[in-house]
């Protein structure tokens, strides 16, 4: 999948300014701008495509990543990284910022987290009084973009084409949410809570980033404010010092460098909360292309996914004989139930079992084989169902912003 | 033979805990300073290349425009107001013009 120049050194910040200098005549008659620093492509099959990206190592403490866009980053974590684990490297969980202006210098000495509006008092916390003034947990979840798969849709939609990698499971560590707001004393009539981090619009007359969940919500207990992703600070890139963390529900309102919690006594009517991240109110987000008149409501929770992580579309497997066959799964918003397999186009299905339950809201491991039956072509299905009892659908899922897909997965193999 | 797996064993019943999450916990954080890499690249030349040049790339890159599909006419004026109206992009009518033909002529469906 990677191409043959896949070992070359990461440049160095002044050797890409430099290249890109020099390069400029060159770039310009690249096909999709493709930079100094590129260290390797990778195809993700986009129907109608383009479908080439840069895979590169040049952003600071990330190892391999494709490079949706180079800035604000979108960089995804490369598919055989799900493969190896549960647990997404720090290194290689995916990357999506909205707006391009964030610190790349953090002091922790001087970092504060706001705590204000409708409280009995306001709180301005240091990291040291998140480490060692509150008690600690820690929870496996899975963060994916409501995008993550959308270059896949069609007909296809315009924003980030995420292929399958904008998702990333870690051991998330921290403090819970409800903690830091009974020790602001939440004020009577307070309704929603409301989230913002250092990252600023380039234009000022913008909106600045900011996420809102109900106030019962954030008191839930599971909400947390995490210091540590898979027991080490987190990655810069990722939100480092702290990352909110609302465990099943979309990647948008785990908001990286909080150093803002408002609580709000009237609903939130920030662009980001009121109009932004909207599916039409429809069973499995679904519409017909040009259809009017649709209810719209916030992408919130997440539907269950899998996914076959060891067989790529177009190999070669053996006829007649038993091919091992594994993946992960995720239920979203729950923990995952049951993992099933077909190969015969959804007529039959065959259960596969679950490997450790690292944590409901994580990736589960799964694990089956199967036997194609004679030569031919086949596809390889797989379908979460989770523990709400809700099962991927097979039919496509299609809206204008190309959110919420999760239509059962089929690998493409050739038997012979 | 065996002596080698019983080394492997021991050293992966060292490694596995650590890399699935049970290091000790974490007690300091350490200040960061990081460059991040950003793009100077500019949209391949033609009409309007001028116009996506000046206004898009003040917010994002130009990679982004080119990984996008192919679209009508019709939704790259939508994308483009869109950065008008929701994010307050300050885009000229003139150059909205500029900008959404060059992309429904780039990216456009026939």
């Amino acid at each position: 999948m990677q191409s043959s120049d896949r070992l070359h050194p990461p440049m160095s910040r002044r050797r890409l300014l430099g290249a890109a200098g020099a390069g400029s005549l060159a770039l310009l008659s690249a096909p999709l701008l493709r930079p100094a620093w590129a260290q390797s492509e990778v195809d993700l099959h986009a129907p109608g495509g383009p479908s080439m990206r840069t895979v590169t190592t040049a952003y600071p403490q990330k190892g391999p990543m494709i490079v949706q866009r180079s800035s604000p980053p979108w960089l995804e974590t490369p598919f055989e990284v799900f493969d190896k684990g549960v647990f997404t490297p720090n290194d290689q969980h995916y990357v999506s910022w909205h707006w391009a202006t964030f610190p790349s210098e953090i002091d922790v000495g001087t970092y504060r987290l706001a705590v204000r509006g409708h409280v009995n008092q306001t709180l301005s916390l240091s990291l040291n009084d998140l480490l060692h003034g509150m008690p600690r947990v820690e929870l496996a979840a899975v963060s994916q973009c409501a995008g993550n798969s959308r270059i896949y849709m069609q007909p296809r939609v315009p924003g980030a084409q995420w292929a399958n990698g904008s998702m990333s499971n870690a051991l998330w560590g921290g403090v819970r949410l409800k903690d830091v707001l009974d020790r602001a004393g939440v004020k009577a009539g307070a309704v929603q809570v409301r989230f913002g981090g250092l990252d600023e619009p380039v234009i000022p007359e913008a909106p600045k980033f900011l996420k809102s969940i109900d106030l019962d919500h954030a008191r839930d207990g599971e909400v947390m404010i995490a210091f540590a992703m898979n027991g080490e600070q987190l990655p810069l890139l990722n939100g480092f010092p702290l990352k909110l963390i609302v465990p099943g529900w979309c990647g948008v309102f785990w908001v990286k460098m909080l150093n803002d919690i408002e609580v709000l006594d009237q609903p939130d009517t920030n662009y980001w909360t009121s109009t932004a991240y909207r599916i039409p109110d429809t069973p499995n987000a679904t519409v017909t292309p040009g259809q009017k008149d649709v209810k719209l409501v916030p992408a919130t929770r997440m539907p269950p996914r899998s996914f076959v992580t060891n067989i790529h579309a177009g190999d070669t497997l053996h006829a007649g004989a038993p091919t091992p066959v594994r993946g992960i799964a995720f239920g979203g918003d729950c923990g995952v139930a049951r993992v099933d397999l077909s190969i015969d186009g959804g007529k039959s299905w065959q259960p596969a079992q679950l490997g450790k339950d690292e944590g409901k809201y994580g990736f589960r491991q799964w694990q089956g084989q199967f036997t194609l039956p004679a030569r031919g072509n086949y596809g390889v299905m797989v379908r979460c169902t989770n523990s709400n009892g809700v099962a991927q659908p097979s039919t496509p899922i299609w809206n204008p912003a190309g959110y919420m897909i999760n239509t059962i997965e089929t690998t493409h193999v050739v038997a012979a | 033979m065996p002596r080698i797996l019983l080394a492997a064993a021991a050293i992966c019943g060292v490694v596995l805990p650590l890399l699935a999450g049970h290091a000790a916990p974490l007690t300091e954080l350490k200040s960061l300073k990081l460059d991040v890499p950003t793009s100077d690249a500019t949209v391949p030349p033609g009409p309007g290349a001028d116009a996506v040049n000046n206004n898009c790339l003040a917010c994002h890159s130009a990679d982004h425009l080119m990984s996008q599909p192919s679209l009508s006419k019709d939704q790259w004026d939508e994308v483009v107001h869109k950065m008008i109206t929701a994010y307050k992009a300050p885009i000229s009518p003139k150059d909205a013009t500029a900008i959404v033909d060059y992309l429904a002529r780039t990216k456009g469906t026939k």
